[in-house]
Formats: C-alpha cells, structure tokens, sequence
C-alpha cells in the first residue's frame, strides 16, 4: 500500500474513509447504481479527477496559474475524434489518435512552457487564456476536421459499443455490455494515471516543485533550473489533461467544443480543485466528486424540497430547482469559508 | 593571506532604476570567515545576491576559484559550489526538514556521516526530523537554513544575517556552529548586524557603505580600534547581544 500509494497517505481516518467510499462507489458503481444517469456520472467523476489532478499538479504543486486546460483536454478528445471519424472504429486508429493528441498537446505546452514561463505569473495566466481561446476559436473554424460548433459522434471499437455482450447472463442483475466495458476501461485508465500523478508528485521531482512554488529564487539558489522544471511540469499536466480528454470522448463517442474546449469546464476544474483543497491529490478526488454530484442531484433534491414545503410562503420558490446554481455558489462560498484550505486541508489538519 | 577564493572588482548592481552596488571590490580568501558588516541599506545583502546571479552585476567581474561566474545563471553558480543561505530564515515552510536537507543534496541523497555531523551542530533538526519546515522556531528554521547549505560539502558559504531576531541563548548555538565550521576548514562569507558575534567569529572584515567597500581588513583589528568601529559602523550595529 505504501508503495501503491508513493507513502502519501491521506493522514486523517475521516478522510481514508471518504476516500474509500468514493472508491468503492466508483469501483462498483453499474451494479450499486444501475442505470443511465448514475454511470454517466461516475464516469465524468472518473475524468474529472484525472483532470482535476493534472491541473492540481500545474497550480497546487507548481503555483503555475493557467488558462489553458481545458484546450489539453480537449486536444485529446479531438484526437480520439478526427482519428476514429476518418480511419474507422478500430484499436489502431484510436491509438494513433492518442498517440498524435499527446505529441501536439506536449509541443504546445512546451511551447506555451518555454515562451511563457519566464514571465510574471499574471502574464503567464493570460498568455494561456489567449492560446486557450485561439484554439477553441480554430477547432470551431476547422469544421471539415473537427465537426466545427455541432461537433462530431463516431463509432467506438466493438467491444467498447453499447450493442456488445460480453457475457450472455447478466452479472449481479446487471448486463455486462460494451457500456460497461467502456466504464472499467474510464475507471482503470483513472485510478492509473492519479496513482501515477502521487508519484509524481511525491518523487523528488515533486519535491523540487514544491520548492519552486514556495519560492523560485530559494530554488535555484539550490541549483535547479526552474523554467526547466516548470516546463517539464506543464508537460506532464498537459498530458494527463490529454489522456482525461480522451477518456472523455470514448465514454461519450461524441467531441465538441461544448464538452471539451468551454470555458465553463475550466470554472468547473478550478472550482473542484479549490473546493477539495490545492496541493493534495486527494483535494481532485473529493472536489470532482462532490462537485459533479452536485451538478447533478443538486437539482433534484431541491425539487423534493421544492415539494416538501408546498405549503410554506416562499420557500418553495426559494428551492426551485431552476435556483441550482444560486445555491451551488453558495455552497461554494461556504466551502470556501470553511474550509479555506480545501476540505482535505481542513481534514488533514 | 591564504589563496584567494572569491574576486569581486568593480561590481556595480542597478536593480530596476536604482543603482545599488558601486564598484564593490572584495576579496574572500579559502579556509577563512570573512564578515561584511555596515549599515542597514549599505547593500551587503545585494552583494550576496549578485555572486548568486539572483541580481546580475551590471558592470564588473566576480570570479570564483579563477572561473568568470558574473554572467552565469544563479543554478550554475549553486552547481560550481557556492551556497547560499538567504536572511529571514529562507526555508521551504510546506516541506518537511528531510525534504528541506534532501533538496540540497544533488545526487538526491545525504550522506549518513555528513548527517550526523550535522546533527552534532544542530541537534534540533534531527528532533524535528519529518516535521514541516513551517512549524519550528525561527532559530531552528534559521539553523535548518545553514543545514541546507552544509548538507554536502562545498566551497564557499554565502551567509546573510543567520542571527537575525533571534534570542541570545539561540545566537550563542549559531556562534558555536560557526565555529565549528571554521574549524572543518569551509570557506564563508558572512553578513551580520550583531558585531559582537561578528567578533567572535572573523578572520577577515570588509565594511560596506553606500554600495562600496570602504574598509578591508583583519577583524582583530577591527575589534580593538572603538573609533575605527563607530566611523565606519556608527551606532547601527547590535554591539550589546
């Protein structure tokens, strides 16, 4: 465990048990929440900690403020896209199309890396909201490759298509489709690449960006070149952005710039990061997790409240289930006065 | 005087608009303590950031064990041996004091006898050992700050006021690491407020005023002449700790 683990450990009994109640909701989730919508949400719960991760390895451990993101992310579900739309639903194609999202998104960040970094950290956060938008800008442009702003759906390998029965009987009461499949192909891809970003982080590289982000001059005083290790840090953050994107586009066998390139994804990461805590992993597990339940049960629940309290002046407007958003951002402030250090801050402490 | 490790000629440092260092000429010879003393805002500590490359000299030369380093990046500078131990206690508060000493050591580990060594001179540290850096004392994040700098050996030590706002009883563990230091033959350059540690502790002195150096010396010297103290000095310097 301690291995599997980089001996990062979440140090509070309250968190371990949250933790592993997300993993085992998440691990279990087609047969504990059959249906449609549950799945669909424990796998955008699945993606989103992948990402939310990534860009936690950019802004909590490397105090790099970007824009940017949600264009890796996209990168890589455009990949998945353009690859499997022209060269067919096939392994291959879909490798390839991973392979080339990685390559771009990797030179763009280099790029963005070496140009930018050098600069002052606002600047730098500018930089990427210019590149970001540019992007979204082109992929819209670019219809006859992209699908432009309706975007494109395409056909998935076989085994990964609703369509496909692996097994004849269902398991558990649950048919074991190519839905399915495709859920544990998103859960173990996730659970992967997050145990990889621990090791990253708790490695000496990720030390030496902890160094960086407290403070750059103390940092290369000791000898590391710090527009180096922020590159390389961008890169890495970039890639898993890449990799979630393209996660993404398999479970939904649909791209487009609402689902990928939107600014309101890149709100969504900050706020997931920012409400499970910066600079600990586990912060991207429980803020993708709390925030896209809420995204998704919050309206429900407050059109039970809604009707609970039928008979009560004002209350009933008051949680109507078009206010959502009214009351995630207050749920967001509260959290953040809370728990100004993330809830996993908090409960680390 | 012993070879000569340290050369600055005519190191003049603007830092944006302003003109901060006016031709300072320094000499830090191998194997002995030199102390740059003088007034708050003399510019002792822009002259430690220059040597680091933190603030490029604008004019001038520094050069290191004969090696022109005025151009070189500050990670460069560190590689070539000189470490450099910023004031206000300059460690990474998040980082636990293992990471802290780690980080220092450029093949990635600390060599257990160097360890030791260091928890000889300051045995809090090994106390503290997997505790983050942010919850000592100021004397122990000051004394995890020289740790950092001593972890591996190197040439030259660049120490900016290591007894600042720290308590007398403090000040006397920081003296003793000195000179425990001086004895295992390293090479320091030290600035300092408190001239009484400052006499305890020189070999060399080299006394700094409006961005140059106006005196250069043995601090024995310095020590027992009271007008020479108070018409370079004044009454700035901390003479009663």
């Amino acid at each position: 465990m301690n291995s599997l683990l980089s001996g990062d450990f979440p140090r509070s009994r309250l968190l371990a048990a949250i933790l592993l109640a997300i993993l085992f909701g998440l691990a279990f989730a087609p047969f504990l929440f059959p249906g449609a919508q549950p799945l669909n949400v424990a796998a955008k719960i699945c993606v989103f900690v992948v990402l939310v991760a990534s860009y936690d390895l950019l802004l909590g451990y490397t105090g790099i403020v970007s824009f940017a993101h949600t264009m890796f992310y996209g990168i890589g579900g455009y990949g998945v896209s353009i690859a499997l739309y022209s060269f067919g639903p096939e392994w291959g194609p879909m490798a390839l199309g991973i392979i080339a999202a990685l390559a771009v998104s990797v030179v763009l960040a280099l790029m963005i890396g070496l140009l930018s970094l050098r600069v002052r950290a606002i600047f730098f956060a500018m930089i990427t909201l210019a590149v970001a938008s540019a992007f979204a800008v082109l992929a819209s442009q670019l219809s006859w490759l992209t699908g432009g702003e309706d975007g494109r759906s395409y056909r998935v390998p076989e085994v990964l298509r609703p369509g496909f029965r692996l097994l004849e009987e269902p398991l558990f009461g649950v048919a074991i489709t190519g839905k399915i499949l495709s859920y544990y192909l998103v859960f173990s891809v996730a659970l992967v690449l997050f145990l990889l970003a621990l090791r990253i982080v708790n490695s000496p590289f990720g030390r030496v960006l902890q160094a960086i982000r407290e403070n750059d001059f103390r940092a290369e005083a000791l000898g590391y070149r710090v527009v180096v290790y922020r590159s390389i840090a961008t890169c890495l953050s970039a890639g898993m952005a890449t990799l979630a994107g393209v996660l993404m586009a398999l479970w939904l066998r649909y791209t487009g710039p609402d689902t990928t390139l939107s600014f309101a994804i890149m709100i969504d990461i900050l706020l997931m990061v920012v409400i499970g805590g910066m600079g600990t992993l586990y912060g991207a597990v429980i803020g993708a997790a709390l925030f896209t339940l809420a995204q998704n049960y919050l309206q429900v629940l407050m059109a039970q409240v809604s009707e609970a309290t039928a008979g009560i002046p004002l209350l009933p407007q008051l949680f109507h289930p078009d206010r959502w958003l009214l009351w995630l951002g207050v749920l967001f402030v509260l959290s953040v006065y809370f728990f100004p250090t993330g809830i996993v801050g908090r409960l680390r402490r | 005087m012993s070879e000569v490790l340290l050369r600055l000629e005519g190191v003049h440092t603007h830092i944006g608009r302003y003109h901060i260092l006016h031709g300072v000429d320094l000499l830090v010879p191998r194997g002995e303590l030199t102390m740059l003393l003088g007034r708050n805002g003399a510019g002792k500590s822009t002259t430690l950031r220059t040597i680091m490359g933190l603030w490029k000299a604008s004019e001038g030369r520094i050069s290191f064990g004969g090696q022109d380093i005025t151009a070189a990046a500050t990670p460069d500078i560190a590689q070539a041996g000189i470490a450099y131990v910023p004031e206000n206690m300059g460690i990474f508060a998040d980082l636990t004091v293992r990471e802290n000493l780690i980080l220092a050591a450029r093949r990635g580990e600390i060599d257990p006898a160097r360890l030791r060594w260091v928890f000889g001179l300051f045995p809090a540290l090994e106390t503290f050992w997997s505790l983050a850096a942010g919850v000592l004392s100021g004397g122990q994040k000051q004394m995890l700050a020289i740790a950092r700098a001593i972890i591996e050996p190197r040439e030259l030590l660049l120490v900016d006021e290591p007894t600042k706002g720290l308590a007398p009883a403090i000040i006397m563990n920081m003296i003793s690491a000195f000179r425990e230091l001086k004895a295992a033959g390293e090479t320091i350059l030290l600035v300092e407020q408190n001239f009484t540690a400052a006499k305890m502790l020189g070999d060399g002195v080299a006394i700094m005023d409006d961005g140059r150096i106006v005196h250069a010396g043995t601090m024995a010297e310095l020590a027992e002449d009271a007008g020479l103290q108070q018409r370079l000095l004044g009454p700035s310097m901390d003479t009663h700790q």
